[in-house]
């Protein structure tokens, strides 16, 4: 039991860090620009499949650079020649043009890569246990993943807190209006933002590429739950969205180590429901199957209750 | 006195009559053209493709009562689409199983029974809020949905879904639905109904009301009308014909899987409303048989086709928000305002160049389909009525030449010289 818990929450903490690597750069996009960037995962996706080519000829550590930066030029351009072409449309616009943007990403990354998951692999120098625990061995690239994302988190805070770059980018996330009225760029600031954030996305798939998979389904895989993260955490809010990722991270991880239903509750009280009951299907249900609702139905809940989310300091 | 109180009496008549003729003439042209399609397209699958069209018709104008009137962009109405299809499919499945009376005909009825059932559950959680909140809402149910799929394998099939057969019940006028083209009229009267029953709603009070609410609900709220309801009440509708058009679907198909209730469905739906146009009633309508018709054939023809497909909805996102049947209609008003006699030269210059361009676009995606995805690059291909080898050079240059130029002579020079053109006239 111990043995389970211990790693279920190890697991769930590495996912949920992917899960922030991911979602930090959307919660700056949705709050400054009230874009819901629907091709945001695409971005990661993307990211992995760069750092895969990249790292047949230049190796790993030279594209964990060089990858997030050609992604968040990427991300620039479709700022640049894109979003704020359809930005004078509205909300709705903007958010269907990601909408498009993500089934064009995927079909192109169909084009050059083809169907098939990419061998991409971890990297000689990590490829090796760190510590074993229970008598099983951890890998060390899973240590790696979580320290990249945890100095991603420290270097976005102490950017974002302590640096000029980032009051401006604080004081757009609640007062947009003024900060243009100061004298600011607003839209360079967007597309700086936004190519920052893509590029974290990217940074997110030379990670998640090789921890997870790296295929043409994993941006639509990854997509929806990048915004449970996002709405649950609250807006712009990097803290709620760290909070976030582990919770549902973990969330989710538990309910698929654990076999569990309400059953095993029922039993507790000394209460069954008998099998041939209307409500037997949900009684019986072990939570393996209910752990892929799991994150939807925190975001609905959260919607309904507290539409501005954990940490958020205003609705959308 | 009594002469010119006739008169003006019959000349009101006569206004009457013609505004009720021009506002007829659409549905009948649609009756005609929707009677006629048959004698055309009389092979099995251009019937299950013209079938589908009208399924989708109905799907993207309920769409359309969230998005266009009420302003409620949803990630998650196929949920409604495919729950009214599986209550239509039990309800089948029950009929060949149990011989129970319910005719055919109304089987599309069950569907829509269910939609509401739904749409009443959902819509009480989502409709409080409008916005990007509201989509949020929308998708995150869409996922719950779909993932629940894998919860209730009894109600939902499994993978395989759920089989039915249409013989089975009975028809209320005596109408045998084993041949598709008795079914395609079947889906036909349903969607004119269907249609018929949309359009008319948004003359209702509650049709304005959305659109007030969609404008600005806090006016509307001081009106005196709840904004919620006024949400809540589209959004029911919205799923009931949903669902509606879920049951016609399981009547085509006889077969239903998790597929319908999923994203991919809910984007489908999205698609055909917008890129038909969202601010016209018949957009959604001319979106639906424009999606259809590329999905069916397209993906025969080409392996690119949802390369197209992104890029046709990216391109009209960007340069046409009021989608392809607005575009239409633009250019039937500025014909009517004469515009197009003094800038007809232009019109067709700009456009030309354009096409050229697309043409050329078109090229390059297809020969990069050929280098990177065909089996043997090096075989020949065959394209806009030559034959090329994609694997040398000058096929590329020559695309890439063209491509550029006609995007030089539209930008330096036709768009200018169309500016022009439009502006000399409203000086005059």
């Amino acid at each position: 039991m111990l043995e389970t818990i211990t790693f279920s929450l190890l697991n769930g903490l590495l996912y949920g860090m992917l899960l922030f690597m991911l979602s930090s750069g959307l919660t700056l996009i949705f709050g400054m620009m009230g874009v819901l960037n629907f091709a945001h995962a695409s971005f990661y996706m993307l990211g992995a499949y760069f750092a895969y080519t990249m790292g047949l000829y230049t190796g790993f550590w030279v594209a964990l650079f060089l990858a997030p930066i050609a992604v968040g030029l990427i991300g620039a351009a479709v700022e640049r020649f894109g979003l704020r072409q359809v930005h004078q449309y509205g909300h709705v616009p903007e958010l269907l043009f990601t909408f498009g943007l993500a089934y064009v990403v995927e079909e192109l990354v169909r084009l050059f890569w083809g169907n098939t998951p990419m061998n991409y692999r971890v990297p000689e120098a990590l490829d090796f246990p760190l510590f074993s625990l229970f008598g099983t061995n951890y890998p060390a690239f899973r240590v790696f993943v979580l320290v990249v994302a945890v100095s991603m988190f420290v270097g976005l805070y102490l950017l974002l807190k302590r640096t000029r770059a980032g009051l401006i980018i604080q004081a757009s996330l609640s007062r947009p209006d003024m900060v243009s009225a100061l004298g600011h760029n607003v839209p360079q600031v967007f597309m700086w933002v936004f190519a920052f954030g893509t590029g974290l996305a990217a940074l997110g798939g030379v990670v998640g590429g090789i921890q997870l998979v790296t295929e043409p389904g994993m941006a639509f895989m990854m997509g929806p739950i990048v915004f449970v993260v996002v709405v649950v955490g609250g807006l712009g809010s990097i803290q709620g969205a760290l909070i976030a990722s582990i919770l549902i991270g973990v969330l989710q991880t538990f309910a698929l180590s654990v076999d569990w239903s309400l059953a095993n509750l029922g039993m507790v009280f000394g209460y069954a429901v008998p099998p041939e009951s209307f409500f037997a299907t949900i009684w019986y249900m072990d939570s393996t199957r209910i752990a892929p609702m799991l994150p939807y139905l925190l975001l609905v809940l959260m919607l309904i209750f507290r539409p501005r989310g954990l940490m958020g300091k205003r609705e959308s | 006195m009594n002469t010119t109180q006739v008169q003006t009496g019959a000349a009101a008549g006569g206004v009457g009559r013609s505004i009720w003729v021009r506002r007829l003439w659409p549905w009948l042209v649609a009756v005609v053209i929707a009677m006629l399609l048959p004698l055309l397209v009389t092979s099995n699958h251009g019937l299950t493709m013209i079938s589908h069209m009208g399924v989708m018709i109905i799907f993207a104008l309920s769409y359309n009562m969230l998005l266009g009137n009420t302003g409620l962009l949803s990630f998650g109405h196929a949920v409604y689409f495919g729950l009214g299809g599986y209550m239509a499919m039990h309800m089948l499945r029950y009929i060949e199983a149990t011989g129970f009376g319910m005719p055919l005909e109304l089987l599309p009825v069950v569907g829509a029974l269910g939609g509401l059932l739904f749409g009443l559950i959902f819509g009480a959680v989502s409709t409080r809020r409008a916005g990007v909140v509201f989509a949020m809402i929308s998708l995150g149910i869409g996922e719950m949905v779909t993932a629940s799929s894998l919860m209730f394998t009894g109600f939902f099939g499994g993978e395989a879904g759920l089989f039915g057969n249409r013989e089975a019940p009975v028809s209320l006028f005596g109408i045998d639905y084993g041949p598709g083209r008795n079914v395609y009229y079947l889906v036909a009267v349903w969607a004119l109904i269907a249609a018929v029953i949309m359009f008319l709603l948004r003359q209702t009070p509650l049709g304005w009301m959305a659109n007030a609410v969609r404008d600005n609900p806090e006016r509307a709220q001081f009106v005196g009308y709840s904004p919620q309801m006024v949400r809540f009440f589209q959004f029911v509708l919205a799923a009931t014909f949903a669902g509606l058009a879920g049951g016609l679907f399981i009547v085509v198909d006889e077969i239903i899987t998790d597929e319908t209730v999923g994203m991919i469905q809910s984007g489908l739906v999205l698609l055909s409303a917008y890129i038909g146009g969202i601010g016209f009633f018949l957009g959604p309508v001319v979106g639906a048989v424009l999606v259809v018709f590329l999905e069916s054939e397209l993906s025969s023809i080409t392996d690119a086709w949802l390369l197209y497909f992104g890029l046709l909805f990216v391109a009209v996102v960007m340069f046409a928000p009021q989608g392809l049947f607005g575009v239409a209609y633009q250019q039937v008003m500025s014909w009517r305002a004469g515009e197009w006699v003094r800038s007809f030269h232009a019109r067709l210059y700009a456009t030309s160049a354009m096409l050229v361009f697309v043409l050329a676009l078109i090229a390059v995606i297809e020969k990069a389909y050929h280098v990177l995805r065909h089996w043997n690059p090096q075989e020949p291909m065959p394209l806009f009525f030559v034959t090329i080898d994609a694997t040398s050079m000058v096929p590329w240059l020559v695309s890439f030449a063209v491509m550029a130029g006609a995007l030089a002579v539209f930008f330096l020079h036709a768009r200018p010289l169309l500016r022009r053109a439009l502006d000399s006239g409203e000086g005059a």
